[in-house]
């Protein structure tokens, strides 16, 4: 689209979107340097920090909830990308179908989907012997992420024009290249959304993962959701700050980063 | 799409290096095998708040390595027990759970000959109700319901669970959001007594009751309580007494009631399910958990009822001395324990509650 | 690029991780616990069908918040410099990787009693309760929805051809009557897919309204949620149902979009 330049109007509008989703966000912060155990503020105090490294279980939950929605994420997208790919081609009927079915882990429940998955995995397991756990959280997680992709990338995908495609095999590029060059390229911003979209949602599920975890897995939503009957630990704020925190910075170097390239490229 | 890949990887390695060093210095751990505990959120004294990290101290004495999961009620618990093939050596659910358990023969009976600390435990916590013959549990933790309430919004103490139907304090209280406790609350107005095997009638009655109720309230919660509680959003509200302990700990215009009729004392044991590969680890894991020392710091962690006659004495003088964690035995005798229902009469009480919400 | 053949892996997957779920959801929700078959569970089922509008009105009312919100910030994205599109779009979604819990009590903290909100706007001489209402829940399931809104548009708007806009400009359109003719019809796909995408979690979603909303707050998630436990085959019934009631749904709005629509 045109790269026009936006107004103060536009600019002051999305400063008021960002603000209403990052108040939750500060609150949070806030709390996680309260000396107090509550929401009450009770004077300023790290002692929160002091505490969640001495928790063994917090950190290791906090890896594994992090690498699961890495995979999870990863997979859906190569998974829900060639799917939509693939589902494109056909017509009418077929395609409505399998666009339908597709649908089901989102459209379904957690507790439903979640209790369904750990009876197929039981049975399963017992076919194959294995048990639940790390892996299996992860099939979960898949799971409900390639439908996430498909919605992401299909709109692009419509728009697509395939003329391009053609154009790329008329100069010599084989089927794979062409698919690789111009088709993944066309498609990018859709599958990044899709990526993103899922790797939130593996971050969040706490259900399904519960139901899939197994006897020695645990990860980070499970632990909180799990403190529910008393009340959350002011540690777990601390840990999302510093989470918050390390994305934040690791964002601003690479946004340094880039800007550095452009100004040598531009120096050329 | 490079951009975002790098960050989610960064994020990755940067926390699964701090968990790796965190975890550190515990190479041994494991030597003697695994135990793979299935407990409630939040069960154990954690480090925090200068106790010790009791499972940090088992492991770091048995080297056995604890695998810890946990669940948020006890039916989650049983579904997870009975329909996947998870092999969990050690649960902890509640009285009626435990009874359940029993009778549909998903536990393993404990060899009291490896848990020697099973001395300690109070007579009374010992061939409970649910397991009178004493071969399937150690009880862990015990209570009773009671009220926490605003001194500020409500002017003279509160007597009985009549309070939370007060109509000055519309809008102002809060239920539990529990079907188990709210009926059982209702009941004891109503006079019939929770601790017997009641009806589907009574039921009824008891769902009319917190019909009426509903307009008056602000909220149902659970750990909710918490917060509302400690930052005087509301005036009053039944809980779990350790629990209320805790609150009144974080703001000073809160006091408590034990109703004076008596209330519902509940209990939670340990107990190694059929699934069990490690029942010598689960019994040693148990017999830990019950050395004075290790009982006492999960007490003072916990605030609830401590069986453990022994760790009752190294508690401090206020937690000792405290109602709500240790009721005195003349109020403990006028409590019950909630019925051990039908799976038909639970299911119907759990419906109508979840009725009165949705209407 | 014309070959089928990309579906095979995600039809078989599908046909392990997702059908025969639903046949195991299917066939609790027509048994009666003991094996046989019975529509008692729909009968119980239909006892909450004020929840399930009332749900399925909190959903409605949240996603056309959330996409009269999004579509002018997808659209200013798009005009956006290269790398700020990258920086923002980032922007937009770090707020979700905190926990959804957290999330929650940090919205009850900023709506309650004496809470930030409650503070600033006595100030200002208003007073008022923000919590505990209907509105509040709907306030959080646009916090927890609206990046799944901003994102499929702006994806779908970034690819729109600068050519046509430029072309209806030479014809005489003014910057309204491009975005009304040019860009809207193009944008369809994206708003339709963004619409499932916030509809769908928001109608069966639990704990939002437990925590935001008052006594009479309770959605179809949390019924299914507080009744699984005891009776499976009502919760399977109600989720079926939901799911029905969710396709039915998607299928009107794709009487609205075209045939490109996803449902």
């Amino acid at each position: 689209m045109m790269k026009q330049k936006n107004g103060a109007l536009s600019k002051l509008y999305i400063a008021l979107i960002l603000f209403f989703l990052y108040a939750p966000i500060i609150v949070m912060i806030v709390l996680s340097f309260n000396k107090g155990n509550t929401i009450v503020w009770k004077g300023f105090s790290l002692k929160w920090y002091g505490e969640l490294f001495q928790d063994r279980n917090l950190m290791g939950a906090l890896a594994n909830t992090l690498s699961i929605a890495v995979l999870a994420s990863f997979f859906a997208t190569i998974l829900g990308t060639s799917a939509a790919i693939g589902i494109n081609n056909f017509k009418g009927k077929t395609r409505s179908i399998i666009q339908n079915v597709s649908n089901i882990p989102i459209i379904s429940p957690d507790i439903v989907m979640g209790v369904s998955l750990m009876l197929l995995f039981t049975f399963l397991g017992m076919i194959f012997h294995f048990q639940m756990g790390y892996v299996t959280v992860l099939i979960s997680h898949i799971c409900f992420c390639v439908p996430l992709v498909v919605l992401n990338v299909m709109p692009r995908l419509r728009h697509m024009d395939r003329s391009i495609y053609d154009a790329a095999r008329d100069l010599g590029c084989n089927e794979w290249q062409a698919f690789f060059k111009v088709v993944l390229h066309e498609l990018m911003p859709g599958i990044v959304s899709g990526l993103l979209i899922s790797f939130t949602y593996s971050l969040d599920d706490f259900i399904i993962t519960h139901f899939t975890q197994g006897a020695k897995f645990q990860n980070l939503s499970t632990e909180i959701y799990a403190m529910l009957r008393r009340k959350i630990p002011p540690t777990i704020n601390a840990l999302s700050t510093l989470l918050f925190v390390a994305i934040i910075v690791i964002m601003v170097i690479i946004n340094l980063r880039d800007r550095h390239e452009e100004k040598m490229k531009n120096e050329k | 799409m490079k951009k975002i890949l790098s960050i989610l990887l960064c994020a990755v390695i940067v926390c699964s290096s701090a968990a790796l060093l965190t975890g550190c210095g515990g190479d041994t751990v494991g030597k003697n095998g695994e135990v793979n505990v299935y407990s409630w959120g939040d069960y154990f004294a954690n480090g925090q708040d200068d106790l010790k990290d009791t499972i940090k101290e088992f492991e770091k004495e048995t080297l056995i390595k604890v695998n810890l999961t946990t669940y948020e009620t006890n039916e989650e618990m049983y579904n997870k027990l009975k329909s996947s093939n998870d092999n969990y050596d050690i649960v902890i659910p509640s009285e009626y759970m435990i009874s359940k358990l029993i009778r549909e023969k998903m536990l393993l009976e404990i060899n009291y000959d490896n848990i020697p600390n099973y001395k300690n435990i109070n007579k009374r916590f010992k061939n409970l109700s649910c397991d009178p013959d004493g071969k399937y549990t150690v009880c862990y933790s015990w209570g009773v319901t009671a009220m926490v309430y605003d001194k500020t919004k409500v002017k003279e103490k509160p007597s009985d669970w009549n309070a939370l139907w007060d109509k000055n304090l519309k809008g102002d209280i809060l239920m539990i959001n529990n079907s188990r406790d709210a009926m059982a609350i209702a009941m004891q107005i109503l006079g019939i007594n929770p601790g017997e095997k009641f009806t589907k009638a009574d039921i009824d009655k008891a769902s009319a009751k917190l019909k009426e109720q509903k307009p008056l309230l602000k909220k149902y919660v659970m750990d909710q309580v918490f917060t509302e509680m400690e930052s005087s959003q509301a005036a009053i509200a039944p809980y779990y007494a350790g629990d209320i302990a805790m609150m009144m700990e974080e703001n000073e215009d809160l006091d408590y009631v034990l109703p004076k009729d008596g209330s519902n004392l509940f209990y939670d044991a340990f107990c190694i399910p059929k699934s069990s590969k490690n029942k010598d680890n689960a019994e040693s894991f148990i017999n830990f958990m019950h050395k004075p020392e290790t009982a006492a710091e999960n007490c003072k962690y916990l605030r609830y009822g401590c069986p453990n006659d022994e760790a009752i004495k190294l508690l401090p003088d206020d937690i000792k001395k405290s109602e709500l964690t240790v009721p005195s035995e003349d109020y403990l005798n006028k409590c019950y324990t909630f019925a051990d229902v039908s799976d038909d009469i639970y299911a119907y009480m759990q419906e109508q509650f979840v009725k009165i919400k949705a209407e | 690029m014309k070959s089928r053949k990309l579906t095979i892996p995600y039809i078989f997957w599908m046909l392990v991780f997702t059908m025969i779920p639903i046949v195991i959801i299917g066939f609790s929700a027509f048994n009666d616990g003991k094996g046989n078959f019975t529509l008692e569970p729909f009968q119980k089922a239909f006892f909450y069908s004020g929840v399930f509008l009332k749900s399925l009105l909190i959903a409605l009312i949240s996603t056309a918040i959330c996409l009269v919100l999004a579509y002018p910030l997808a659209y200013i994205l798009t005009r956006m410099k290269q790398s700020s599109q990258k920086t923002v779009t980032m922007l937009l979604m770090i707020p979700m990787w905190m926990n959804f819990l957290l999330r929650i009590y940090a919205w009850v903290i900023l709506l309650q009693k004496n809470g930030p909100l409650d503070l600033a706007l006595s100030l200002l001489g208003i007073h008022g309760t923000y919590i505990g209402n209907t509105a509040a829940v709907v306030v959080g399931m646009v916090y927890e929805y609206l990046p799944f809104m901003v994102l499929p548009i702006y994806t779908v708007m970034s690819k729109i051809d600068p050519g046509l806009i430029e072309a209806a400009r030479d014809l005489g359109s003014n910057n309204a009557a491009v975005l009304g003719k040019v860009i809207f019809p193009l944008s369809i796909p994206g708003v339709i897919s963004g619409i499932t995408m916030v509809f769908v979690p928001s109608a069966s979603t639990f704990l939002v309204s437990q925590y935001l909303g008052g006594t009479d707050d309770i959605m179809i998630g949390d019924v299914i949620d507080n009744i699984f436990w005891t009776d499976q085959n009502t919760g399977a019934a109600i989720s079926l149902l939901m799911m029905v009631l969710i396709f039915v749904f998607l299928v009107l709005m794709n009487l609205f979009g075209d045939e490109e629509a996803i449902a």
